[in-house]
């Protein structure tokens, strides 16, 4: 009997009349967990009742503490008929698991019916007892703290880095099940939100086991979602990184090395504070040493092997960045600084991929591990050494580590042991120096049949140049039954083998999907191929703390933009220069990414967002046929996703894509494919040629002068945005770069293979033989319709800006105010004469549109950035399209940037002491006069956070009175992992919640959008009450992840289901932190400026 | 293609001041794109006007769904669904409850009743403001009025405790709930000329000094909301003032020597000294009846102001005569109710000296 659940119900508010004759209520409670029910007295005739009971409690097993929720019911008390329900709350109590989040829920919730949404509300106060000396983690994993943020989590810090953890859950969905034709739309609701509840309960409780025994403490980057497959039932999935993390110390936690990215990315170049706090790098924290995971060894012993088989086909000597590998996590992430941490001498070699491609990746992260000799030793004794440290329940991993590192021994180098299963990372944002190389995109998708097993599966391969492997799905033996399970493993397996092939050894920013239409479903997996460092465990040793010093001889982050694939047997055709900002590394010219732009790299201007949309019609069938059908156009859906972002990435001058989603959505009679991602120009990249257009009919003189017209119009297009986002590089004599690499030859590709393992390919040439310039053939009205697709997205409104990443690339100085919103459109096209080219119009206006109302309604944030901007669609009905976005409008000041430079050095000068600021005053003083020609390195020295107190005032003017005498608690919303200007001090759990709303009396809710408009805010009140409750002030790395509307206008009906999640947190202003840290030396210096603000 | 659906929720509810000032003013959606589309929107953010159309609908959708909350304001205060930060909330609540001078000079006196809420089109019509406007503006009255009405303690008071309004306002509600309940006549043609911050200014005097609640010692019965029924009684006692020749007189001369040389229209005021003094204390000592306490204003216009400006007294001259047309009474030795007189002239004077106008 493992916990103690006390539960009190204190209080209702502004309860609805449940009795017309008196217009009052009689309300009282139920509170049940498991199959336990307490009851409160009857509180009669209030609409406000005090119930103040007595604590209910409940004695139940940690199982059930992970898997159950808290319900408790509102009920309306009746003498001589049923009692009626008012509504119900569901607390999920798994925040009070662990020791480190909340200890106490309290707080008032609304108490929620699906049917009539909100109806008052109520307070409760939750406490959990456990009983800490049972051997509770047998069934249980409490104590494994979940974050759906896709970072380390500020205030924490990566001792290891495991790896992939996944699990799915399957059951039988209750608004399908025989019983739901008998009973009400309410029950069958909450039948439904209570299954899922449990369900995600129970797959958190196993993924934790899983991490467990891998003997981490903590999921990152936890995204769990839900299928619903309809008659085949309902999936909870879940994928995560397991990690073991550290907490910072408070005292660490209060100096500004954590903090949020803003100030991280501008102090990463520049950090070379050794704080002892928080800088626990190398033998400063034996824990760590303690505690690793075996499979270093082996990479262990790669390395050491690397040098007598020499397999690199490039000059360089070095360590074989290709095979199983370590990743090290250098320290805590906020701390520990910038560019990879590696002499490019001795570090980047081509690996010479294919024959040593098998190669798996053990994730393990781990710091400041010896790469010397002492290692080899360690890892020869590991398995025995560390079984005595461990305890049982671990006893068949060591079993398997130890044979893995005896395999290692004995092997050939170039052999390998699994340590787990998928080299995968669902972060997008890495500690400094763990990403050393970046292939490219690689994606699989594969269209299945629900209920019935297998179906044509199709996987694609996306580098970062346009290119296609088109696999052919009768390679698999389809006759075997599949679980859910298998499909992804299988899909999984895809990504794993395209990273090889990109000369990677682990996919990061990694992310899955589905869509569901009828009785098919695509799954999709999408990701980063990378390399990641093992070279990094060498120099954290070698040089302690002072590895950060080295990195300022290195020229500024251009390392993961080099090529992990051996240049002259490339996976696919590629363009490669050396890298511009090193000159000593081959480069591609473009380079696409699922994840955020690391903080060390050096960008020119601004980025943008940068979406390609795509409509495909498609047949009704059944089926089979379906399936078929679906298969055979994603390849080209992929291609012209592909083609298009390239093109607009191009007309946008820049040379990079980050956080790259593709969504493919399948409907009844069509597809559609959506791609957004955040354009930059990045620094290591050549420059981007310009779009040429070219005719098939060439002595048609008006033809001729269209397209000289069109040309005129793409060029001046290019000009324009050039202008817009600031790119000016500087210009590099040809003979600097040195010639182009052989093969300049194709620019665009496709390429097919015919079975999965098939290194031969039959190359489509689609390329049109100019060099520089990407050419448009425009032979046809499909092609022009591209053209003209391209010239009609229209720039944001001057002081927009708007990114899908985390962080606007050149934006920094960033103000306290945010706005967290989510829209919805759902549009009807007409049905009459539906082409691909009007659809695909429709369905680019609609978004453009979208962007457009955004753009407008924010208005008054200018200059502003929509960060982190998520779009989804999905095909509810026949003719319908639904666009969901959830974004975040950050303001930033424009011409604070200057101002707080200066400041900063003077305010920095003025401090006696030797703190952080001393330190970075020689770097920011570097940067004032670089302004021009490196808008974004400059920005970085431009914290919002070390204003001068004149700043700090200004900010706390502006939030403060949203804040003060209010009687609700504001509770901020972001999809971001961090707030502008504030820094995280506590991270209270995962919130991850689950809602249906149906209503019968659609018009008197004001008509669909009235209905959803309420649910949505419902939504957020909801997630801002528990959030609250658990003592938090926001939620961040918020998601919707679902948000399923269903109609019929006929009947008067809807129905909404929606999926939200996110990390509940406690954050501190950093103007007010500020205070407390500076106050003696503001004190002193500057009384006059500090001393009213401190007042206020 | 057309939207079926289009929303936009935020963490932190979007409150435009101008599509809120179009929503309370009434008008339909198509007609607030149109002001706005005027209003040159469209040219200074180069938004279309379909985006501005999604973007009013949005609005109206919110205001329409804060409404609710707003007419209960601390509901506003306490619920969780938006989250508005306080100076909006303020802005909401005050703009909600704020109403149109032409608006309220038609309603004001009137009973809050459903025969007062039908001929809400008629005082449209005649107004120029939205029949829902009005309709907003009248059942905010409405409601205001029951919910303080029973109220003990001071009306403004309780009106702000209970609606969260600026003080300003607040007593602005008083007034209207003042004149509600005591149904004081204002639509005659001859008030017209009052603006409601003349009515307002006198319903605030009324209410701090005709009222029980005025008078220190009755807790028992703090009620604002009414007349104090004894003092009404004792006004009637004031009538020796005129009824009295001698004192009449005596009062006549008191005024004249201590004004002689100090009006311009000294020889008017002269003449008409008893007539002027007559109708005052008239009016006072019939107040007893309900007819005569609507007609109130009806009779200080009728009976004070209209002589005086028939002869053209100037304002100051109106100000010089009434101070000391009350202060004189304290040397009449053979009057006894100096308290119910000051009672009854310094709220009175005040009233008429604001309602001396064109």
């Amino acid at each position: 009997m493992p916990g103690k659940l006390k539960v009190k119900i204190v209080a209702g508010r502004h309860l609805p009349v449940m009795d017309r004759a008196s217009d009052l209520t009689d309300a009282f409670v139920e509170v049940k967990f498991g199959n336990t029910t307490f009851k409160t007295d009857v509180y009669h005739k209030s609409l406000n009742p005090q119930w103040n009971s007595e604590w209910f409690k409940f004695e139940v097993d940690d199982e059930d503490l992970q898997d159950e929720p808290l319900q408790i019911t509102v009920l309306d008390h009746d003498t001589y008929s049923a009692n009626d329900a008012i509504g119900k709350v569901y607390i999920d109590i798994d925040p009070l698991l662990y020791s480190e989040a909340a200890t106490v829920i309290s707080g008032w919730f609304p108490i929620y019916d699906t049917i009539h949404g909100i109806r008052g509300e109520i307070n409760v106060v939750v406490k959990v007892d456990l009983f800490n000396d049972l051997n509770r983690f047998r069934q249980s994993s409490c104590g494994v703290k979940f974050f759906c943020t896709t970072s380390i989590p500020k205030c924490y810090r990566a001792v290891i880095i495991h790896g992939f953890v996944e699990e799915l859950v399957v059951n039988e969905d209750p608004e399908y099940q025989w019983i739901d034709r008998i009973r009400t739309p309410r029950a069958s609701n909450e039948a439904r939100q209570r299954l899922i509840s449990l369900m995600s309960g129970e797959l958190q409780r196993k993924i934790g086991l899983k991490v467990l025994e891998m003997r981490g403490n903590a999921v990152v980057g936890y995204l769990q979602c839900f299928d619903l497959e309809g008659e085949s039932g309902l999936v909870v999935r879940a994928i995560g990184t397991a990690c073991t993390l550290d907490k910072l110390s408070s005292t660490a936690a209060f100096l500004p090395a954590c903090n949020s990215p803003s100030k991280e990315m501008k102090e990463i170049p520049f950090n070379e504070d050794p704080n002892p706090n928080t800088h626990s790098s190398g033998p400063s924290t034996p824990l760590k040493n303690q505690t690793y995971s075996f499979s270093p060894s082996k990479s262990y012993s790669r390395q050491s092997s690397s040098s007598d088989t020499d397999l690199s086909l490039t000059p360089k000597t070095a360590p074989y960045p290709q095979g199983p590998r370590i990743f090290l996590c250098p320290s805590s992430p906020s701390l520990s600084s910038g560019s990879p941490h590696l002499k490019k001498s001795c570090l980047f070699s081509e690996s010479s991929l294919i024959p040593h491609h098998s190669s798996h990746v053990s994730p393990v992260l781990r710091k400041s591990v010896s790469f010397s000799e002492e290692l080899l030793l360690a890892a020869s004794g590991m398995g025995s050494g560390s079984a005595g440290k461990e305890g049982g329940p671990f006893k068949a991993l060591l079993r398997q580590q130890t044979q893995s590192a005896l395999e290692q021994r004995g092997g050939s180098p170039h052999r390998f042991c699994r340590s787990r299963e998928f080299p995968f990372f669902t972060l997008t944002a890495f500690p400094p120096g763990f990403l050393v190389h970046v292939g490219g995109v690689v994606s699989a998708r594969s269209v299945k049949l629900l209920d019935r097993i297998h179906n044509p599966a199709f996987v694609g391969i996306m580098g970062n140049t346009r290119s296609y492997k088109l696999l052919d799905w009768n390679s698999f033996n389809s006759d075997e039954p599949e679980t859910r399970d298998a499909w992804w493993a299988e899909i999984r397996q895809e990504i794993k083998s395209h990273a090889k092939a990109l000369g990677c050894h682990a996919v990061v920013g990694y992310s899955e999907s589905t869509s569901i239409c009828e009785e098919v479903c695509i799954l999709s997996a999408s990701g980063t191929a990378a390399v990641l460092n093992p070279r990094f465990l060498q120099d954290g040793t070698v040089e302690g703390c002072l590895e950060q010093r080295l990195e300022e001889n290195l020229p500024a982050g251009c390392g993961f933009c080099h090529i992990p694939y051996d240049e002259l047997n490339m996976p696919f055709p590629a363009h490669l220069t050396y890298c511009y900002s090193c000159r000593k590394q081959k480069v591609p010219d473009v380079l696409f990414t699922t994840i955020d732009l690391p903080a060390d790299a050096t960008v020119i201007g601004k980025g943008c967002l940068i979406q390609a949309r795509l409509c495909r019609l498609k047949k009704k069938a059944q089926a089979e046929a379906n399936a078929t059908a679906i298969s055979n156009l994603l390849p080209f859906m992929e291609y012209e996703v592909h083609t298009q972002l390239m093109n607009k990435l191009k007309l946008k001058g820049m040379n990079a894509l980050f956080g790259l989603r593709i969504q493919i959505t399948v409907g009844e009679n069509m597809l559609m494919g959506l791609a957004s991602a955040t354009g930059v120009y990045l620094t290591a990249l050549p420059t981007p040629g310009g779009i040429q257009i070219a005719g098939k009919t060439p002595n048609d003189g008006s033809y001729e002068q269209h397209i000289s017209h069109m040309q005129k119009k793409i060029n001046d297009t290019i000009a324009k945005n050039k202008e817009l986002y600031e790119i000016n590089p500087p210009e590099i004599p040809e003979e600097i770069i040195g010639s182009p690499i052989p093969e300049p030859r194709q620019r665009s590709r496709l390429l097919r293979s015919q079975s999965e393992s098939s290194d031969e390919v039959i190359e489509l040439d689609l390329s049109h033989g100019k060099k520089d310039a990407f050419v448009l053939e425009i032979d046809d009205t499909d092609a022009m319709e591209d053209v003209h697709s391209l010239l009609t997205d229209v720039p944001p409104p001057s002081g927009f800006y708007s990114c899908n990443t985390e962080i606007m690339p050149g934006i920094n100085n960033w103000t306290s105010e945010i706005q967290m919103f989510t829209s919805v459109r759902v549009s009807r096209l007409s049905n009459i004469n539906l082409t691909n080219q009007t659809l695909n119009k429709n369905f680019n206006d609609l978004c453009e549109n979208l962007l457009k109302s955004l753009y407008f309604k924010l208005r008054s944030m200018i200059p502003c950035c929509l960060c982190h901007v998520n779009f989804t669609v999905s095909l509810p009905e026949d003719e319908l399209i639904q666009v969901t976005v959830t974004a975040v409008a950050i303001t930033f000041d424009k011409h604070q940037a200057v101002q707080t430079t200066k400041t900063q050095v003077e305010k920095s000068s003025q401090r006696a002491s030797i703190d952080n600021e001393e330190l970075l005053q020689f770097p920011l003083e570097l940067c004032t006069d670089t302004l021009a020609s490196h808008p974004f390195s400059s920005a970085k020295a431009m914290p919002v956070e070390k204003a001068s107190p004149l700043t700090e005032g200004h900010f706390r003017q502006r939030s403060a009175p949203a804040c003060a005498n209010s009687t609700v608690g504001v509770v901020k919303m972001t999809p971001l992992s961090f707030i502008p200007g504030a820094k995280i001090t506590k991270y209270l759990g995962i919130i991850n919640m689950f809602f249906i709303r149906e209503t019968t009396s659609l018009r008197e809710e004001g008509g669909v959008s009235g209905f959803l408009h309420a649910f949505i805010a419902e939504v957020f009140a909801m997630v801002r009450a528990h959030v609250a409750a658990l003592g938090g002030n926001a939620v961040v790395s918020y998601i919707m992840k679902q948000c399923v509307f269903m109609e019929n206008p006929n009947k008067n009906q809807a129905q909404c289901l929606i999926n939200v999640s996110g990390d509940a947190v406690i954050f501190v202003r950093e103007s007010e932190l500020e205070i407390i840290s500076t106050q003696q030396p503001i004190a002193s210096c500057q009384p006059a400026c500090s001393g009213g603000e401190i007042a206020t | 293609m057309t939207n079926e659906l289009d929303i936009f929720v935020g963490n932190t509810t979007l409150i435009d001041e101008d599509v809120y000032r179009l929503w309370l003013d009434g008008y339909s959606v198509s007609d607030a794109v149109g002001l706005r589309v005027r209003s040159g929107i469209l040219e200074q953010t180069g938004a279309t006007a379909g985006v501005l159309q999604s973007d009013t609908m949005d609005h109206y959708r919110t205001f329409h769904m804060l409404e609710r909350l707003l007419h209960t304001p601390p509901k506003l205060l306490h619920q969780l669904v938006f989250q508005i930060p306080p100076s909006r909330q303020a802005l909401l609540i005050e703009r909600y409850y704020a109403f149109d001078e032409a608006f309220v000079r038609e309603v004001l006196g009137k009973k809050l009743s459903k025969g007062t809420k039908k001929d809400l089109d008629n005082i449209s019509a005649k107004t120029g403001v939205t029949l829902k406007s009005c309709r907003r503006q009248f059942d905010n009255f409405k409601r205001v009025f029951k919910v303080v009405e029973e109220m003990r303690g001071s009306l403004a008071g309780n009106i702000q405790q209970h609606f969260l309004l600026s003080d300003r306002l607040a007593r602005d509600y008083a007034a209207v709930v003042f004149f509600a309940n005591n149904r004081f006549e204002t639509g005659k043609k001859k008030l017209q000329y009052l603006t409601f911050g003349d009515l307002a200014f006198c319903a605030e005097l009324m209410i701090q000094n005709w009222t029980p609640g005025a008078v220190a010692d009755s807790q028992l019965d703090d009620m604002d909301v009414d007349l104090d029924k004894e003092f009404l009684q004792d006004l009637k006692e004031l009538k020796v003032l005129v009824a009295d020749k001698d004192l009449l007189d005596l009062h006549k001369s008191l005024v004249c020597t201590a004004l002689r040389g100090k009006l311009s229209v000294f020889a008017e005021m002269e003449a008409n000294f008893k007539n002027l003094s007559r109708g005052l204390v008239n009016i006072a000592s019939k107040l007893t009846h309900t007819k005569d306490v609507r007609d109130l204003f009806v009779d200080l216009v009728e009976k004070f102001i209209e002589p005086c400006r028939s002869d053209r007294w100037p304002l100051n001259d109106v100000r010089l005569f009434l101070n000391q047309y009350s202060a004189s009474v304290h040397s009449l030795d053979g009057f006894r109710h100096q308290t119910l007189w000051d009672r009854y002239m310094v709220t009175l004077r005040s009233c008429l000296l604001r309602m001396y106008h064109d």
